[in-house]
This record gives C-alpha cells, sequence and structure tokens, in this order.
C-alpha cells in the first residue's frame, strides 16, 4: 500500500512546493493565483460553508449523474434493438453533445426556473452520451452465439435480454457514467452559475470579486475531491456487477 | 417418446455456399449416432436443422423437439455453475430456487456436487464442459444434438469425458446427434456413425456399433469401426 501509494504522493508534493515557491517568490499575484497553504487555511476556515455548499452541489451531481445513467441505458438498448432508432437518433445525440450549454445555460434557467430541475437538465444533457455509447458497445460485445443457446433452449426476446444481454449492459452503462462523472461537476458549477443562491459553483462565483481567491480554490479542490471519490465509488459497483470477470480492471 | 427424428434429403445453402447435399438421416428414440465429417462438411448446419434454429432449403427435417449443445460452452460468466445448468428451467418460468432445486440432483449425479456457487471461470474445461451438458439435459428434450462436445479439451481430459458422457446417457437415456471429427470418439461413443464426405456434406458411409458402452479405444470392435471410418473418409 506504501509502496503504491510513494509516486503519486511524491509527484503532488513536489507540485506543491513548487507552486508554494512560485506564490510566495512574487511570480503572480495571490489574488491570482492562492498558495497552497492559503488554499489549505481557507479550507480549514470556511470547512462548514465548503460542506454545506458541498452538499448541495453533490445531490445534483449525484442526482445528474442518475438521471444520465438511466437515460443513457434506456437509449444504449433502444439502439442495439432498433435498427430504425439507430438510424434516427444517433446523429441527434452526437448533435446533441455540440450544444454550447455555457452560452445556453441561462435561457435554460429562465425557462425551467432556479430549482434543481436545470441543474439536473444541465447535467443529464452533458453526461447521458457517453453512457449510450458504453451500453451501446457492450451490447453489441455479447456474443452472437449466445443468442442462438438462448433460442435452443426457447428463450423469448425478453428473457434473451434478461439473462444475457442485461447483465453485459450494466456494467458497461456505469463505466460511461464513470466517464461522465468529471464532466458532471462542471456541469453543476456551469448550471448554478447561470442561476442559484447555493453550491460550490455558487459559492465561487461569489468569492472571486469578493478578492477571496483561496475560497474559490478551496472550492475547486473540494469538487475534485468529490468527482474523485465518485468515480472510484461506480467503479466499485461496477467491479461488483461484473467480478465474474477477473481479468477486467 | 417413440417418434424418431429423421432427416429426408435434406439440402441447404448459405448464399453460394452448398453445406449439405441430400442429406438423409434417422435417430431412434434412444440411440447414439454420431456424424463424421472432415472440417466444414456442414456438421453444425446439419445439428442446426436438427434445433429448428434454421430451415432447409429442401427436404424435410420431422420429429420430436430438440435442444443443441453448441460447440463452446457458453456457460454465462455472471451466474454460478448450479444457476447455469439451470438455465433452461429458468427460462421455462421456474423461479431461482425452483430451478436450483430441480437442477441440483442431475447437477450431482454429472459429478459436480460441490462446485454449485463455483463461477464458470474457477472451473476447468472438462468441469465446464458438464456444467453445458447439464444445462442442455435439463431442457428437457427428448433429443440432444451435440457439437464437438470436447473438441476444446486436451486429449486425456476428452478421454475422461468421452467416458462420462457414456455413463451420463446409461443413466439418463436421450437420443444423441452428436458430430465431431475425431474417428476415435465416434467409435467409443455411437450406435451408429455416419460418415459425412467433404463440403459438400454427403452421407457416404454408415457404421453400425453393438457392443455395450463404455468402450474403450483399445476394444477390437472399435478399432475395426475407425478402420471402416477412415477408409469411408478418405
Amino acid at each position: 500500500m506504501i509502496r503504491r501509494a510513494w509516486p503519486p504522493l511524491l509527484v503532488v508534493a513536489l507540485l506543491l512546493a513548487a507552486w508554494q515557491a512560485y506564490v510566495d517568490t512574487g511570480g503572480v499575484d495571490d489574488l491570482v493565483l492562492a498558495s497552497p497553504t492559503q488554499i489549505a487555511q481557507a479550507l480549514w476556515d470556511d470547512r462548514s460553508l465548503l460542506l454545506d455548499n458541498l452538499a448541495v452541489t453533490a445531490v445534483e451531481v449525484g442526482l445528474g449523474v442518475l438521471l444520465a445513467l438511466a437515460l443513457g441505458l434506456v437509449l444504449g438498448v433502444l439502439l442495439h434493438w432498433s435498427e430504425l432508432a439507430r438510424r434516427a437518433l444517433y446523429p441527434l445525440m452526437v448533435g446533441s453533445q455540440a450544444v454550447p450549454l455555457v452560452i445556453l445555460a441561462p435561457l435554460l434557467v429562465y425557462w425551467v426556473g432556479f430549482g434543481i430541475l436545470p441543474k439536473l437538465a444541465i447535467i443529464a444533457l452533458i453526461c447521458f452520451f457517453p453512457v449510450v455509447v458504453t451500453t451501446f458497445d457492450g451490447l453489441r460485445r455479447v456474443d452472437p452465439d449466445l443468442r442462438k443457446l438462448m433460442r435452443t433452449l426457447d428463450a423469448s426476446r425478453w428473457q434473451t435480454f434478461r439473462l444475457t444481454e442485461l447483465p453485459a449492459a450494466l456494467p458497461a452503462a456505469l463505466s460511461g457514467a464513470r466517464i461522465a462523472v468529471a464532466i458532471a461537476v462542471i456541469g453543476a458549477v456551469l448550471a448554478e452559475q447561470s442561476g442559484s443562491t447555493r453550491g460550490l459553483g455558487h459559492l465561487m462565483l461569489q468569492a472571486i470579486p469578493n478578492l477571496e481567491t483561496p475560497r474559490a480554490y478551496a472550492a475547486v479542490v473540494v469538487m475534485a475531491a468529490f468527482a474523485i471519490v465518485l468515480f472510484y465509488a461506480l467503479g466499485l459497483v461496477e467491479r461488483r456487477l461484473s467480478h465474474h470477470r477477473p481479468e477486467s480492471t | 417418446m417413440t417418434t424418431p427424428t429423421t432427416l429426408e434429403s435434406v439440402t441447404r445453402r448459405f448464399g453460394a455456399v452448398l453445406a449439405l447435399d441430400d442429406v438423409s438421416l434417422r435417430v431412434e428414440p434412444g440411440e447414439v449416432v454420431v456424424v463424421v465429417g472432415p472440417s466444414g462438411c456442414g456438421k453444425s448446419t446439419l445439428l442446426e436443422l436438427v434445433c429448428g434454429l434454421i430451415e432447409p432449403d429442401a427436404g424435410r427435417v420431422m420429429g420430436p423437439p430438440a435442444v443443441l449443445m453448441p460447440q463452446r460452452d457458453l456457460l454465462l460468466p455472471w451466474l454460478s455453475a448450479l444457476d447455469n445448468a439451470a438455465l433452461a428451467l429458468r427460462i421455462g418460468g421456474s423461479s431461482r430456487e425452483d430451478a436450483r432445486r430441480q437442477a441440483r440432483p442431475l447437477f450431482e449425479r454429472l459429478g459436480l456436487g460441490g462446485f454449485e456457487t463455483a463461477r464458470p471461470h474457477e472451473l476447468s474445461g472438462g468441469m465446464r464442459q458438464r456444467v453445458a451438458f447439464a444445462r442442455t439435459l435439463l431442457s428437457g428434450k427428448p433429443v440432444l444434438c451435440l457439437d464437438e462436445p470436447f473438441g476444446a479439451l486436451d486429449a486425456l481430459t476428452r478421454a475422461d469425458l468421452q467416458s462420462w458422457l457414456a455413463e451420463a446417457l446409461a443413466a439418463e437415456p436421450r437420443a444423441v446427434l452428436l458430430v465431431t471429427h475425431d474417428v476415435e470418439e465416434a467409435a467409443v461413443l455411437a450406435d451408429r456413425i455416419v460418415i459425412l464426405s467433404p463440403r459438400p456434406g454427403r452421407v457416404v458411409d454408415e457404421v453400425a456399433l453393438t457392443t455395450p458402452r463404455p468402450r474403450a479405444a483399445t476394444d477390437a470392435p472399435v478399432l475395426e469401426a475407425r478402420v471402416r471410418a477412415l477408409e469411408a473418409l478418405r
């Protein structure tokens, strides 16, 4: 464990030291870039503020990713089942990923309101696509001979799906959700900046004009930590669902 | 079940390729018919026709329901060995618990006791093949179509499983149509060996064996049948 942990720790320590030295020697105004010690101080001083706002953002991201997972899974299955759906929907889905939400998010808030809904919509819109792609690919990788086997055992289409395809699709969908986690956090911040009174994104938006730069960076650190935890948590679920494949990592 | 399985002048093509040409075949209830032929002579096609997975282009396939045991075991990696064996029962509508209960006696009779909860990747090739065979039997269909069931195994395990299959069939008599390219396997297991020509597959000879199973590969009638089958293949 210690053996495996020291290389990344060393790299982080070196980076932090260089960062600290750069800010301390006046390489940059600390209103632009706070030093690691200032950020650490802010993390401690603002801990309850950060935690309160993290709770808000975490709920948005958690629900948003779940929504994207459900949506992506259903769409992935639909694309797999129906050639027509594949032809009709796939290009649209790709196109939806090019929508510049940075600009459109405020309009969405104006349209749907200030509650959690526009946040979920934005996160789901950003995150569903990787889930669709991995689910669809996972389903396509199901052995065609399995379908033959299920037919000779008199399985219905639905039974074939439930017994052979769904178990393959679930871990695939989860690995798509993992890809989406980091971007989901950015989506939440984006949504909060477009109209919100709480959350880490809102906190950052307030901190910067108030010249509380360390607090803004502290919020970034909290968000990054949250994304890492979520990423590994989903990985854990994925491994549980597919622990039959010892070669997969 | 008293109806035999019959193929009457069956022809099947895949695109421009003629896989089977005017093949007639009969499997009586309880009889073990082994079809031998070179690779690519349409053996697997023959089984899929008998199992109703594909239709003939000409001729007729008749008989009671038949189940295919594909060449690869195709065990579901996320199910335990017992649940894999019980798959057909689940499909037939039994609950997970009921299916397990019904599958357990056969599972144990096939020498798999103690491996109920093992995952497929934890089993040896021979064990996996037995689980696949249990799954095939538990479909309850009177005719078993086995597609090179021991093709992927090493020689020792194969010999083991051949005698094991002979015993299993003695305990659970079924009509069996087994295809292989291994003449020795055919001579050890078959009541009747049917020899197919290279593509397009045609029946070129039949060899009947009357000695009871289990047989050793070195028994005189087995050796005789091997020689005759090899000659017919040439």
